[in-house]
């Protein structure tokens, strides 16, 4: 396993599960054993929750697991089938499941400027947390989910925040232009300022953050900086290894890649969709937890398995005291309908329709209806 | 024992939540066995009456552990204790529940309120 969060830890579960005995090796580059990314933004950023409650292992666990963590893959070996690390050493498999994840764009020109941050890893999220904590107005570049968390729990904690997001609405892409904006107006319920269709031209600051430019000329004053536009995948160790990359690594709707032997799992890995007839990388939690099972199926059968449909693809987000529950894909809607509850009220469930058939679904503070929808889905496409 | 529903109101698939503190569901499978368990997740304030229930399996309908309704034990994080099973007696079409006597695992922020403290 190369990659040792919540995709390459689910693999090195179902490998177990599956009956494999052997020996069994998860790399990681970060120092931690596996914890759970969700709180980072939300309760583990406000401090309601520590570090010991974002520990994915359960008491008693035992994969019998050599763990290489702090350890960075920088190549694989196609032909002895090695992983190579960055302190020199070298792995040899018989079968290698790619996990290495995303890793947070940042802004460029803001390296080495104090207040900057972003958010994807345990230690980012304890150097904002301590920040926030002092106080400072706060920025939030994008308007997306991880944006939109942070500036909800910032605001939860007193801080004055501004999100600015380059788009005309927030979420479009994940949620469509109509959801997307009742998504976003959060934001302006609980008195945070969202600016939209403007981009960021730059930082002002000389060691420490002071303002974020805007595009029209408009500066917004900040002590505090968090940059959420996006991730890339964790995959230029692979390049020049035989592994297919294309938006990450090209897979199969099983995982396998186009070398045999090596699957992947998790944000790092481009799926393809049988249902969309095409590829999709998915950076979902509930991805990387599911998928790994038939990954795994995969590499233990030597490819001789016949892919099944997965679940359409769940994510959830919490936001200023609203559940935000999402499943399948809201890009080939050509309608969406509030079927339950009031857009000004926050608590609608909403489905969205490709030529009449339900494609996706969102729910907000409606989880009883969403999972009844989620369930229809699964069964429908 | 506490009365919950008539077995002929809770229909296979379906899920009976008894608001009692801390709230216990029963379950009703596709295979027309009666189960119940604590509603809420262990990891956070989400009722599992709610959840996505397949065979003896309850999904909790936000983050996706599961949790086997004949023992409690979870499947998997973000959840990593498991739920209080109760036993369940049905007589003449009624479903009783009779609680546990061992201590809940409920989410950090359900037992600070049940413990007086802020939620």
């Amino acid at each position: 396993m190369v990659g040792a969060s919540l995709a390459g830890l689910s693999a090195a579960r179902c490998l177990r599960k599956q009956g494999y005995d052997g020996r069994l090796v998860l790399i990681g580059d970060e120092p931690h054993r596996p914890y759970d990314r969700p709180p980072l933004s939300k309760e583990f950023l406000a401090g309601t929750i520590g570090e010991a409650d974002l520990v994915l292992e359960t008491d008693g666990e035992d994969l019998r697991a050599e763990w290489l963590l702090g350890a960075r893959a920088t190549g694989l070996d196609p032909a002895r089938r090695a992983v190579r690390l960055a302190d020199g050493r070298e792995v040899r498999a018989d079968g290698v499941v790619i996990a290495t994840g995303a890793a947070a764009r940042s802004l460029p020109g803001s390296e080495g400027l104090a207040g900057v941050h972003t958010l994807r890893t345990l230690d980012d999220a304890r150097a904002l947390r301590d920040e926030l904590a002092r106080g400072g107005r706060l920025v939030v570049i994008g308007g997306g989910f991880i944006g939109a968390e942070v500036a909800s729990t910032a605001c939860a904690l007193g801080r004055d925040v501004t999100v600015i997001e380059a788009a005309p609405t927030p979420l479009a892409g994940p949620l469509g232009e109509t959801m997307g904006a009742v998504v976003s107006g959060l934001h302006a319920d609980h008195g945070v300022r969202l600016l939209c269709g403007v981009g960021v031209k730059g930082l002002s600051g000389e060691r420490q953050v002071e303002a974020v430019l805007l595009e029209d000329g408009r500066t917004v004053p900040a002590e505090i900086v968090v940059v959420g536009v996006g991730a890339r995948p964790c995959v230029e160790w692979l390049e020049g290894s035989g592994v297919q990359l294309d938006n990450g690594v090209k897979c199969g709707a099983d995982g396998r890649t186009s070398l045999a032997g090596v699957v992947a799992v998790g944000d790092c890995a481009n799926w393809y969709d049988p249902r969309a007839g095409t590829h999709r990388r998915v950076e979902h939690w509930t991805g990387a937890r599911e998928r790994p099972d038939a990954a795994v199926a995969t590499l233990l059968a030597g490819g001789a398995l016949e892919p099944g449909v997965p679940r359409p693809p769940y994510f959830w987000s919490d936001q200023y005291g609203v559940k935000i529950q999402f499943a399948g894909h809201a890009a080939g809607a050509d309608s969406v309908t509030v079927e339950e509850g009031v857009v000004d009220d926050r608590n609608v469930l909403a489905v969205y329709r490709r030529a009449g058939v339900p494609v996706a679904v969102l729910g907000m503070n409606q989880p009883r209806l969403f999972m009844r929808w989620r369930k229809k889905l699964a069964a429908s496409l | 024992m506490i009365p919950a529903c008539r077995l002929a109101d809770l229909p296979r698939g379906e899920a009976f939540r008894l608001d009692i503190d801390p709230p216990v569901s029963v379950f009703h499978t596709d295979d027309g066995e009666v189960f119940a368990i604590d509603d809420t997740c262990t990891h956070q304030d989400a009722s599992l009456a709610d959840g996505w229930l397949e065979g003896r399996e309850v999904e909790c309908p936000l983050h996706a552990s599961k949790f086997a309704l004949e023992t409690g034990a979870v499947d998997a994080p973000p959840a990593r204790l498991p739920v209080r099973t109760h036993e369940v007696v049905i007589e003449d079409g009624m479903v009783y529940v009779r609680l546990s006597t061992d201590a809940p695992n409920l989410p950090p922020c359900i037992a600070a309120r049940l413990a007086g403290g802020i939620a």
